[in-house]
């Protein structure tokens, strides 16, 4: 059973197992096109393997949007040390859950893609780190991993080619830090997950500083469907650069809130009122944020856009990790902001000082100002202060927390200002009716 | 220390899954499933772990600091975790958290008194779409209502386990 009823306008690529009977089984997935992929890859070149994902436009999930293919080709190949394949499965971006679903309804789609990326780089050795909360999905991954090795597609002999891949899950223990790549590989080691200096990027200094690929589940979920179909098909599904179809994570003020498989490109306006059946009790948009809650907020009048990364960048955003987080006229923009900045401060890991004592104080402020305490002087200081942090931190965080930040006080000042001299929230009383 | 039979194959599994002078990566996922059978991160557990990876406690110690789902204060049997993040705060999830600290007269990483049941306000738990959500140890409830939470909340304080509260399901 879906957690929500999916829509006829989706483009379900990744997603077309998720509905069969026992779609997490090996049996299930081989009777549908399953390690096909993976089998034609094997008769490919390295280079034939790479090639075709740049062909495919695919570009990161987990956030960034970097070019997939580009990334496996910074691997140094000659290198003596061994490569690693690594899955990001530590899904926390604030309005995300879609690799929860990758990994419930088609397990093996996830290990096909690794086994690919093990090929394209020589890569002998995958390992799948999930957040300690999903331990459910630890168990599925773990048993589609024992059926793998079961019919010969993990193993020191995969398929009886000569090849060696083994593949393990890991165990995350609640750490927003440990989604950003190096703080994922610091933690992977065993360490705290504070984040490491880049250069030397992971495909060349990775786990154990050895070269290793690292990307989102969706990212690799991607790669069977290209290699299968190629490229130039994976490509023309979305938009210029822009390959393929995502997952867009609806939450928020909708009527029909679910995860969503769409092409690159889907028209955001669409997505509120076709896909997600439009406002919930009649209300009108205030905001939108478009890719997890790092993201910088769009006004309702900046919601008539392409869901790709070169438009959201455009328009001041970011397609981030795929969070479409929808806010109606009753929110309260502050409160949004200090919630938002409440969970920063709490996952700042506090290696880099302007982004702990950044998070913090902002946190302060936003709270003050929610309280009706807050002082007109304070909106340009929670402006400044997030300023200050970009930019200088060795991890995303800090950008994270102040983007959102600087948006939401550029575009609503009026509510700020509606909660100086002590005026009390004006939203209070609508939002408590919202869930009543 | 010793631990049950599962445990130790457990254990055995995870230090056979990375490279024999690896054995620190292990580190993580074997005390977040010690807790799990111990209650705690003791300092007992924590130099039994150091012992098993080859390092010291205070570099176990350093890391069980990181981590949110390490606790070193025994939380319930049952822990209730609900999310007030940005998805769930627009949908009532904050108004939940409220309810739960009355229903349960305790608050944030609390436990009460019997011992059995245990409350933390969590970030993110990756159930935005079917906001908002409730966990309960390592199971999800979504799209949570107050009466379903009232339901939940009141059958584990009479002693029930969730799969017999029948009025509320977990989805995993």
């Amino acid at each position: 059973m879906l957690y929500n009823q999916p829509n006829p306008l989706e483009i379900r690529i990744l997603s077309r197992r998720f509905e069969l009977p026992n779609s997490q089984s090996i049996e299930t997935y081989l009777a549908t096109d399953g390690y096909k992929a993976f089998e034609k890859a094997l008769g490919m070149s390295q280079e034939e393997i790479i090639n075709e994902v740049k062909a495919s436009g695919l570009r990161g999930r987990g956030g960034a949007g970097f070019p997939t293919g580009m990334k496996w080709g910074f691997v140094p190949r000659q290198s003596p040390k061994p490569k690693y394949i690594m899955v990001n499965a530590d899904e926390s971006e604030p309005g995300t859950c879609k690799d929860r679903l990758l990994i419930e309804y088609d397990p093996h789609q996830l290990i096909e893609g690794i086994l690919i990326a093990g090929l394209a780089v020589g890569a002998q050795q995958g390992y799948v780190y999930i957040r300690g909360e999903y331990r459910y999905l630890i168990e599925i991954m773990d048993r589609a991993i024992d059926e793998a090795y079961a019919r010969g597609y993990l193993g020191d002999n995969v398929l009886g080619r000569g090849l060696k891949f083994n593949l393990a899950t890991h165990s995350g223990a609640g750490a927003y830090e440990c989604g950003e790549e190096s703080a994922l590989l610091e933690s992977f080691e065993g360490k705290r997950g504070n984040p490491r200096i880049r250069p030397p990027f992971p495909a060349v200094a990775g786990a154990y500083q050895c070269p290793t690929v690292l990307n989102n589940v969706e990212t690799f979920c991607s790669v069977p469907p290209i290699i299968l179909q190629g490229g130039a098909y994976f490509a023309g599904l979305g938009t210029a650069k822009n390959g393929g179809t995502r997952l867009f994570c609806l939450s928020g003020h909708i009527n029909k809130p679910g995860v969503y498989e769409l092409p690159m490109g889907f028209n955001l306006m669409r997505m509120i009122n076709e896909i997600g059946g439009g406002m919930r009790g009649g209300k009108k948009l205030k905001a939108v944020i478009p890719g997890g809650s790092s993201c910088p907020l769009l006004k309702a009048d900046e919601c008539d856009l392409a869901m790709d990364f070169d438009t959201l960048q455009a328009a001041g955003s970011m397609l981030g990790s795929g969070g479409v987080v929808v806010m109606d006229e009753e929110t309260c923009m502050v409160k949004a902001a200090l919630r938002i900045m409440r969970f920063y401060a709490h996952e700042s890991c506090g290696w880099c000082i302007p982004c702990r004592e950044g998070t913090t104080w902002l946190r302060k402020l936003l709270q003050r100002f929610h309280d009706g305490m807050g002082q007109r002087s304070d909106i340009v200081l929670i402006g400044d202060l997030s300023k200050n942090m970009l930019g200088r931190t060795f991890c995303p965080l800090g950008d994270a927390a102040a983007l959102p930040t600087i948006s939401i006080v550029e575009k609503f000042r009026d509510e700020f200002e509606a909660h100086l001299d002590g005026k009390p929230c004006p939203y209070e009383h609508a939002s408590r009716l919202v869930t009543a | 220390m010793t631990f049950s039979p599962e445990l130790e194959a457990r254990f055995e599994k995870f230090l056979a899954k990375y490279p024999p002078d690896r054995k620190r990566s292990a580190m993580i996922p074997m005390l977040i499933y010690a807790q799990d059978e111990v209650g705690s991160i003791t300092d007992e557990l924590i130099e039994e772990v150091a012992k098993r990876v080859g390092v010291t406690p205070l570099q176990v110690n350093e890391v069980v600091g990181f981590y949110s789902m390490l606790h070193k204060k025994g939380m319930g049997k049952y822990h209730v975790q609900v999310c007030t993040n940005i998805s769930c705060l627009l949908v009532g999830g904050a108004e939940l958290y409220d309810q739960a600290c009355h229903k349960l007269g305790i608050g944030h990483k609390e436990v009460r008194p019997d011992g059995r049941i245990s409350l933390e306000e969590v970030e993110c738990i990756g159930a935005c779409s079917w906001a908002p959500a409730v966990q309960v140890n390592y199971d999800f409830y979504h799209d949570v209502t107050p009466e379903q939470l009232d339901k939940l909340l009141d059958g584990l304080m009479a002693g029930k386990t969730p799969e017999q509260i029948d009025e509320v399901r977990k989805v995993n």
